[in-house]
């Protein structure tokens, strides 16, 4: 509870505050400041089991460890993006305190998304998370491909949103017997499924698959994340992509678990179409910033295996998976918007002029690999674990890891490219990097192999 | 000090001392101070396997097992072991790395401290792999060994380096996945683990020997033997997984192709041994002549393959392939007598190899070629070189009294007791050997000298130390290989009973 209304809360005031701020960097500090806010809070109510605001909400909404480390993970990851990419956001326009107001509202989004308890708390999540980053999409409004990913990510939003409310209509209407919308009463006996209670789980997966950007509902994410920019794009891949998993695991876990047996297979389908298309069309791209949106649409299909398998391993693998894609997503996308060309071209010689950026560029990309000692491994390994544990459709198993292997290919072109290739084009003499920038790239790389070795740091608050 | 009470255990610092030593080696500036550096920790780390060999061999000791509590919830633990498939496999790997150092001692790289410490790390990766008790661990090292020994490929490697060593990358780590779900899915079939109070500490475990214990039916141990042996087959590598190799040993700096072909590829050998046969007796004998067909075609293939070779790497390489495709039959045969020559082999094959590529250094550093049709009368000018080369050479045709004729002829009667057909087939090879081995001595060393080879030189002291040393070790395992069998004899025999 805290989280939401203090990232509530703070939206406005960061909102309002752009009328009195009058240098151009105090939101960043504003912001920072209410973000840390909001992570001690949260981190109260996990680890002391206390909410500061005591609020009858009918049950609508449910805190525990699962949900409470997840938004802890998911503030953490932003504050990381605040402190690396602070400054650039303030480059992307001149209403700097509104962006900051906007992501706020977006987390005030993902806290709620990961918390519902009934299917109008989902969808009031989804949408609050989803209509900001609209805005933040179209953000850089002079730009033409900006505009252009704005518009096509609203009307293909809106369109998934017109699914997601039919397919709850069809699942209230359909469980005839109960009428609610808390998904625990809509928890579907195992036996023959009521058509509405079917024609509504469709609907809602294909909402959901849209919203993680999952094939064959991906075709919005490569243009969208290519036209934004791209201090949001490392926003949008990560943090909000983790937030759509995490309601849809919950979503699926807690309506549907019982019948798994009867949506198993078309999850399996999404999530091999989903590895295929992202590894296979990533594999093709000259633009860096291109070959991540696909990448992230990969990792994606890997984060479906949670879905598919629904065990222990899958609840405490997507934590560890939101963690470990995070870092190492907002890592690389620091390191992209420093570059003056986006192409893989111009990462050449980046290790002669740039080694900070370079050593710890190649972490992140070993741990999108999935390189052990990197969390990438430990995430991918507990997804895998859940897929082989669930011992239904092996194949989409030896699927996965064919396609992370290809995956290897596409981030390691960058790693050649940073050290092993020569740049022959002028060299880039004015990066616009701060110690202090090349320091949290440090800790980031760091953090990632202390997760990559003792995912522990993450799993244990699950037990908590 | 009593001996018994010393609570040192040794397989840990083997892995962490060359981890600990190639870190330093980062930090280092001065390019001769890496390198003596590099040196000096690679011979400390040969005393730490020497000692530890030493305790091996004396059974009242402790010391050979450590355990530490790893990822509790799911059953991992860092647990290392000194056992008898690992022990002369950890010595192979100490006492390479400070001849590969000597070997090349007067090379200069650009950022040495970064190619020595990566190197090291390999050291310490590989270290670790034949160390593992626990399959996670097993896997972390078995890929930690491949990334530095990645870099220092595409970085200090030959014209088309970035290629060759992108693919050697790809196709390991596609085994290495494969492998992944094979021990994700003997992990999910194994026991409870419970503490010594009777609670539960977690649903599956990693360790070996809760692998060792899984009950499978027929049809899970087919599909996870071949999960398994392709990951082992790509990295040993056994025919048609190879082609990545000759690319890959062309392209690699010298130091780091002996890496590779000493001990890197024993990785997959070490594998089959401790993780593969025991875990899937039943998979092992129905495929047995499967595996044993594609690897007589193996040596065969490649044997004819390095007669045709021109260039010295890619005839070494093709040879490499021969020598380790007779050691993956041997070892399918599961017979006692086989499966000792390989253990000794992997051991004899590493230093011989190892020689013939310092040999090769030396000619392609002070000539520029590496070409057999461009080079002859080596011998004229370098008598030293000649002599060592031709002991080499001798050990790698298997003579008798040379290291590689016991181990050889082991493997060779137990491939005999299998099937005689295989044996006759793979007998070939030594006629092969013998033919593009000697036809290369004859054709680099002996002849006119042309007006390219008179100006090689003698060699110098570093690599008269490093190929003595190698020379010695031939002889001396050759005349008396007991002590190796020692080493290994006991974990032989507890794994043959799986087969009886």
């Amino acid at each position: 509870m805290n989280a939401i209304i203090i990232t509530a809360v703070w939206g406005i005031v960061m909102m309002f505050g752009g009328v009195f701020f009058k240098e151009k960097s105090t939101p960043k500090y504003w912001a920072i400041a209410g973000l840390i806010l909001a992570i001690i809070a949260n981190g109260c109510e996990l680890v002391l089991q206390h909410a500061f605001f005591k609020i009858d909400i009918k049950d609508m909404l449910t805190f525990n460890s699962f949900n409470l480390t997840f938004i802890t993970v998911v503030l953490l990851c932003t504050l990381l993006l605040f402190l690396l990419n602070g400054r650039d956001i303030e480059k992307v326009g001149n209403n700097v305190s509104e962006y900051f107001a906007l992501i706020f509202f977006v987390l005030c989004g993902v806290s709620i998304a990961a918390t519902f308890n009934t299917l109008l708390t989902l969808f009031l999540g989804i949408e609050i998370l989803s209509i900001p980053l609209y805005i933040l999409t179209a953000s850089d409004k002079r730009n033409l491909k900006s505009n252009e990913a704005g518009l096509k990510y609203f009307l293909m939003g809106a369109f998934s949103t017109g699914i997601l409310l039919m397919g709850i209509t069809f699942l209230y209407g359909g469980n005839a017997a109960a009428l609610s919308f808390y998904i625990s009463n809509l928890n579907i006996g195992v036996g023959k499924m009521p058509v509405m209670i079917a024609i509504g789980l469709v609907f809602v997966l294909i909402a959901m698959s849209f919203k993680v950007s999952a094939a064959p509902f991906h075709f919005w994410a490569p243009d969208v994340y290519d036209g934004a920019p791209t201090v949001f794009t490392s926003f949008m891949a990560t943090i909000v992509k983790a937030a759509g998993f995490i309601a849809f695991i919950r979503l699926f876990a807690n309506s549907f678990g019982n019948i798994k047996g009867q949506w198993q297979v078309l999850i399996a389908i999404i999530a091999a179409a989903t590895l295929l298309t992202g590894n296979i069309t990533a594999v093709f791209q000259q633009s860096v910033k291109r070959m991540l949106a696909y990448s992230s649409i990969a990792q994606a299909g890997f984060m479906l295996l949670s879905i598919f398998a629904l065990n222990e391993f899958a609840k405490e693998g997507i934590i560890l998976y939101t963690a470990a894609y995070s870092l190492a997503s907002i890592g690389i996308f620091a390191i992209l918007i420093k570059m003056t060309d986006y192409t893989i071209d111009g990462f050449n010689g980046l290790a002669k002029q740039q080694p900070i950026l370079a050593i710890t560029g190649t972490v992140f990309l070993l741990s999108l690999t999935g390189i052990p000692l990197t969390a990438g491994f430990q995430a991918k390994l507990y997804m895998l674990i859940a897929a082989v544990k669930d011992g239904h459709q092996n194949w989409l198993v030896i699927v996965a890891v064919l396609c992370a292997a290809i995956s290897a290919y596409y981030y390691f072109k960058i790693i050649q490219a940073i050290y092993f290739k020569e740049n022959n084009s002028i060299v880039n003499t004015d990066w616009d990097i701060t110690p202090a920038f090349k320091i949290l790239l440090i800790i980031t790389a760091l953090l990632i192999i202390i997760i990559g070795i003792f995912p522990t740091v993450i799993t244990n608050w699950l037990h908590y | 000090m009593d001996p018994q009470n010393i609570s040192i255990t040794f397989p840990h610092v083997l892995i962490f001392f060359p981890l600990l030593a190639g870190g330093i080696t980062f930090l280092l500036k001065r390019h001769i101070a890496v390198k003596n550096w590099a040196l000096f920790s690679s011979i400390i780390t040969l005393v730490i396997s020497l000692v530890s060999l030493y305790y091996a061999n004396n059974t009242t000791l402790n010391g050979l097992d450590f355990n530490y509590e790893w990822i509790k919830y799911i059953g991992a633990s860092f647990s290392v072991s000194l056992d008898g498939v690992g022990r002369l496999l950890t010595f192979l790997t100490a006492v390479s790395f400070p001849i590969i150092i000597t070997a090349t001692y007067k090379n200069e790289y650009k950022n040495s401290n970064i190619f020595y410490g990566l190197l090291l790390l390999t050291q310490a990766g590989l270290m670790g792999v034949f160390l593992a008790t626990d399959a996670l661990v097993f896997y972390f090292f078995w890929e930690l060994a491949l990334i530095p020994v990645y870099f220092l490929c595409s970085r200090w490697g030959g014209e088309k380096r970035i290629a060759a060593t992108f693919k050697f990358f790809i196709y390991t780590f596609t085994g290495s996945l494969l492998m992944l779900i094979g021990i994700i899915y003997m992990y999910l079939h194994t026991a409870p683990v419970h503490d010594k109070a009777g609670t539960l500490i977690s649903e599956h475990s990693f360790s070996i020997y809760y692998f060792y214990a899984v009950q499978l039916s027929a049809e899970q141990q087919n599909w996870l033997f071949w999960l398994f042996f392709i990951a082992f087959a790509i990295k040993m590598p056994v025919f048609p997984f190879h082609t990545w190799q000759p690319d890959t040993y062309e392209q690699s700096p010298t130091a780091v192709t002996m890496v590779l072909s000493g001990v890197m590829v024993k990785m997959g050998l070490l594998g089959v041994i401790r993780w593969l046969l025991p875990m899937f007796p039943q998979a092992v004998v129905k495929f047995d002549t499967v595996v044993i067909a594609l690897s007589v075609i193996g040596i065969v293939y490649a044997s004819l393959l390095a007669i045709r070779q021109d260039d010295l790497k890619r005839l070494v390489a093709y040879s490499s392939i021969a020598h380790i495709g007779l050691m993956c039959a041997a070892i399918f045969t599961t017979k006692q007598i086989g499966l000792e020559g390989v253990m000794i082999q992997m051991f004899n094959h590493g230093i011989n190899i190892m020689g013939l590529w310092i040999v090769i250094e030396l000619i392609e550093k002070q000539l520029g070629v590496r070409k057999i049709s461009a080079l002859a009368g080596v011998a004229h000018k370098a008598p030293v070189l000649t002599i060592m080369l031709v002991v080499i050479a001798f050990a790698n045709i298997a003579l008798p009294l040379t290291n590689a004729f016991v181990g050889e002829f082991m493997m060779f009667s137990g491939l005999f007791q299998f099937n005689i057909w295989f044996a006759a087939a793979a007998l070939v090879s030594i006629i092969l050997a013998a033919v593009y081995t000697l036809n290369m001595i004859q054709k680099v060393f002996y002849g006119k000298a042309n007006p390219l080879t008179v100006s090689i030189k003698e060699i110098s002291l570093n690599e008269k130390i490093a190929l003595g040393i190698i020379v010695v070790a031939i002889f001396l395992t050759g005349i008396y290989p007991q002590p190796l069998f020692d080493l290994t004899k006991d974990s032989v025999t507890e794994l043959i009973t799986k087969f009886k």
